[in-house]
């Protein structure tokens, strides 16, 4: 894993010096880590229910308002543990 | 990603290079590697790394509550220095470890950085290949972010990148031993909502990485393609299907 991952450093490096990136492959490049962590956290949310969701609802608004990720960390697992209480 | 880093307007030098050139051109001017240049990088990271060290502990946290010991989870964040390639793999993490799957999706998790470091070589061809190649191990979203930014100003100080590492590898690697200690320590994990901690660390990563209405299709269709193929593929591949599928959309869509 660590070699992989210093090769995909080390290798956009090297390889500018063969080959120019289009403008396709750089944006399909850019979004390919956001949708990789949907499709995570798509699945775990629809198996989790209304806990997780609410849990899940409460870390995207933090997030958005605090921008503290500490915050919606500490927020969002207050919210499952009360409504895994309640529910 | 790419493009939306250098914030600031473009400096009046009188070298017209083209402005948003991420790939072509724009380092006029010499590029060293000083100390100065490495302290700066390091000094002006130190806020940022800081906030890495959250993703640290959770980190750690995860990785205790996977199985791994601290001395592991520590190793890992020491040699492999990526933290959504870290935790998508800790998150797949299973006895006997799926080898094929955690090195599939590594690769394709950190095939971003395919084009960061391409980004860097109009600067980095003029260091010593010593330099560049021990440079580019430090290379993350942060401080990719902040080197770009640096080296688009036209200080050509070679040495940020290393000196910005410097600082994010240190709180990422003791962060990761922080929170490992403290989730090994937790007996009911669940009690506490620590059951959820990789989950929501997920989503504040996707909010931040959330551009807007262009960012809605991709997303969209990784979401489906990952619930449907949750229930079709065997193990963790819906991981791998999803992400390629809302990223081959992204390429159709800007090759329209």
């Amino acid at each position: 894993m660590a070699a992989l991952t210093y090769l995909t450093k080390a290798g956009g490096f090297w390889l500018l010096g063969h080959v120019d990136p289009s403008d396709r492959l750089e944006a399909g490049l850019s979004v390919l880590p956001g949708a990789i962590i949907v499709a995570i956290v798509g699945p775990e949310l629809v198996a989790g229910g209304p806990t997780a969701w609410l849990g899940g609802a409460t870390v995207v608004l933090l997030t958005r308002k605090t921008g503290s990720l500490l915050a919606a960390l500490v927020g969002g697992m207050g919210v499952v543990v009360l409504s895994r209480a309640v529910i | 990603m790419a493009r939306d880093t250098d914030g600031g307007e473009p400096a009046v030098t009188g070298d017209a290079d083209g402005g948003d050139t991420v790939l072509a051109g724009g380092a006029d001017g010499g590029v060293t590697f000083s100390t100065a240049g490495l302290r700066e990088g390091f000094v002006r990271c130190l806020p940022v790394a800081a906030g890495i060290g959250g993703y640290g502990v959770a980190f750690g946290m995860v990785a205790a509550r996977q199985g791994l010991s601290t001395a592991e989870a520590t190793l890992m964040s020491a040699t492999v220095f990526a933290g959504a390639a870290q935790l998508i793999a800790v998150e797949l993490w299973a006895d006997p470890i799926p080898i094929a799957a955690v090195l599939t999706t590594t690769a394709v998790v950190n095939a971003r950085y395919v084009l960061m470091g391409a980004a860097l070589r109009p600067w980095f061809a003029r260091l010593s290949i010593r330099e560049s190649y021990g440079s580019v191990f430090f290379l993350i979203d942060e401080t990719w972010a902040l080197t770009m930014g640096e080296l688009t100003d036209g200080n050509g100080r070679g040495a940020f990148l290393v000196g910005s590492g410097i600082a994010a590898w240190l709180f990422w690697v003791g962060a990761t031993a922080l929170g490992a200690n403290v989730g090994a320590a937790i007996r009911d994990p669940s009690r506490y909502g620590l059951d959820f901690v990789l989950t929501a660390v997920f989503l504040a990563i996707a909010t931040q990485l959330w551009e807007g209405k262009s960012t809605l299709l991709p997303w969209a269709v990784a979401l489906v393609v990952a619930v449907v193929a949750a229930g079709a593929l065997p193990g963790r591949w819906y991981i791998l299907a999803g992400g390629v599928a809302g990223s081959l959309v992204e390429v159709a869509r800007v090759g329209r």
